[in-house]
């Protein structure tokens, strides 16, 4: 156990000592695992601050039936009925010509406006909640064309059209992770490669000796987790530094409409999730390069 | 505890570097390989070591044949011996003291001891004074002593030597030959490779010749 725990104290340190040695080397492909990493990192952020605002707006989606002016009281009533029976509705509200106009006299800003008026411009509304919201869609068509309905109104329409974008930006950034996933086990793999290269010898003369593959890999390993953690790192700071520069900037258009609104960024499960990701994926990098490499020396004998 | 029987060992291209040999080395007994270079002393020293796999035949050591084991357990096979190179195989980039170090290091040798064991090895072979230089401020007499410091580190049952003595003056050489005596004399099986006829006339210890890859006598 001690002697286990040397071992990988003496790999871990002589890993930071590499990692010193060539510092701007390291500094550089840090970097370029932390660009690599922000892109997809970043667009999950906007994607979910999307995704929170639309939630605050979407509420329980409804439909709003407006009755044309000129339908009586029994054709209204007849609407009535057909909403009770409609299986897929779940409530409706009522309001009447007279309680919209009533809504808006109390209301400071039209008050002026309402009483002005000779006669009520208003029609009578039915405000409609769905069971499901998938059902929505199709009530809101087939309201449309009930007799003395002037017009079937889906509030959340664009709520619904902005998700489903966010879907579509889901799929995207979940390839484009992918992808960037691969392209950060590369750039490991050759960053790995070329420290290999630099200790040909030393692996070679260990192995000689008696050193075991596991003894081999286990400082490149390090190596390859540590870059892939230092690049998400780095990828944390991209990402913190371009929200704050965002923030600043939607913090003077939210005080034009005097609402409060700000970017939140990547809270603490979130963060170590990317430095997990990021430390396995150079891990993962590291071990191909190491592998290779022992593959090819113990295929010459 | 080192058995041949009928080992062959053709290198890629089809050249035959070793046609039958058999030959059998007791625990505790010293055993010279000599021949003209190209003859195929260090081949023959690298199928004993497990460097190497046999083309034909059996290569046994402490009962094992190295021909049929897994590669995976060639490392663990190595540990017990102490090899010396014939081309040093020292690390540039560490000092006297981290070179012997690195067997230590390697089979997770207590930490705390491996110090004094280094010490030991260096003394025994007179660098003791050399630890914090580099193999390059060596001379070729220090390196060969090196070498066999990083061998003996591990206190292994085998010591296997390809031309310890190569290159170095009558001087050195003796004392490199004095030296294996006295590991010999404590119980550890060699076998060393030389194509220095001279030596040999002095010591008169156990003798294989080969000649073009076989046995001769
Ligand atoms: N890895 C190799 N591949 C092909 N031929 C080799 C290899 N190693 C040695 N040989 C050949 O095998 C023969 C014996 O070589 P070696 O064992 O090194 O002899 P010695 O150590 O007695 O000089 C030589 O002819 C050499 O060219
Ligand atoms: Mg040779």
């Amino acid at each position: 156990m001690m002697a286990w725990l040397s071992i990988n104290l003496h790999a871990f340190l002589s890993t930071l000592r590499k990692l010193a040695r060539s510092p701007f080397s390291s500094f550089f492909s840090i970097c370029v695992i932390g660009i690599t990493l922000s892109l997809p990192t970043g667009i999950f952020v906007i994607l979910e601050n999307l995704e929170s605002l639309s939630s605050t707006f979407s509420g329980s989606p409804e439909i709003s039936l407006f009755m044309s002016r000129d339908a009586s009281r029994d054709q209204v009533s007849e609407i009535e009925k057909r909403l009770k029976s409609e299986p897929r509705v779940s409530r409706f509200k009522f309001v009447s010509k007279e309680d919209a106009l009533a809504q808006f006299r109390n209301d400071n800003e039209f008050s002026d406006v309402v009483s002005s008026l000779s006669r009520n411009p208003l029609p009578d509304a039915f405000i409609v909640s769905a069971k499901r919201s998938s059902d929505l869609e199709a009530l809101h068509v087939e309201m449309g064309k009930w007799p003395k309905v002037e017009h079937a109104q889906l509030d959340s329409n664009w709520v619904r059209k902005l998700d489903s974008i966010l879907k579509l930006g889901h799929v995207a950034a979940a390839i484009l992770s992918i992808l960037l996933g691969f392209a950060l086990v590369f750039i490991t793999f050759n960053t790995i490669r070329l420290q290999i290269l630099t200790q040909k010898d030393e692996i070679e003369v260990a192995k000689l000796i008696g050193a075991t593959n596991t003894f081999i890999r286990r400082p490149f390993l390090y190596l390859g987790a540590l870059q892939g953690l230092a690049g998400g790192i780095a990828a944390w700071i991209i990402i913190e530094a371009g929200l704050h520069f965002m923030n600043g900037a939607i913090l003077e258009l939210a005080q034009l409409y005097s609402t409060r609104f700000a970017l939140s960024n990547l809270d603490p499960k979130e963060s170590l999730i990317l430095f997990m990701l990021s430390s396995s994926l150079g891990w993962l990098g590291a071990w191909f390069s190491v592998s290779r490499h022992l593959w090819q020396l113990d295929s010459y004998s | 505890m080192i058995s041949l029987k009928g080992v062959g060992k053709r290198y890629h291209g089809g050249f035959d570097a070793l046609k039958d040999i058999s030959f059998m080395i007791e625990k505790g007994e010293m055993a010279f390989v000599t021949g003209h270079s190209g003859a195929g002393k260090s081949t023959l020293l690298k199928l004993v070591a497990g460097i190497e796999r046999p083309s034909s035949g059996s290569v046994l050591v402490s009962g094992q044949d190295l021909g049929r084991m897994r590669r995976s357990a060639i490392p663990y096979l190595r540990r017990n011996f102490g090899l010396v190179f014939q081309d040093h195989k020292l690390l540039s980039n560490r000092t006297v003291f981290e070179n012997v170090f690195l067997p230590l290091q390697i089979s997770a040798f207590d930490p705390r001891e491996a110090p004094s064991r280094v010490r030991a090895a260096l003394d025994k072979v007179g660098l003791l004074g050399r630890e914090s230089a580099y193999p390059v401020e060596l001379s070729g007499g220090e390196q060969q002593r090196l070498c066999i410091a990083r061998a003996i580190v591990n206190r292994p049952s085998i010591l296997i030597a390809d031309e310890p003595t190569g290159n170095l003056d009558a001087d050195y050489a003796d004392a490199i030959m004095d030296m294996f005596k006295s590991f010999n004399q404590v119980g550890v099986t060699l076998l060393v490779s030389t194509h220095d006829e001279s030596l040999l006339e002095k010591f008169r210890p156990r003798i294989i010749t080969l000649h073009q890859g076989r046995i001769s006598s």
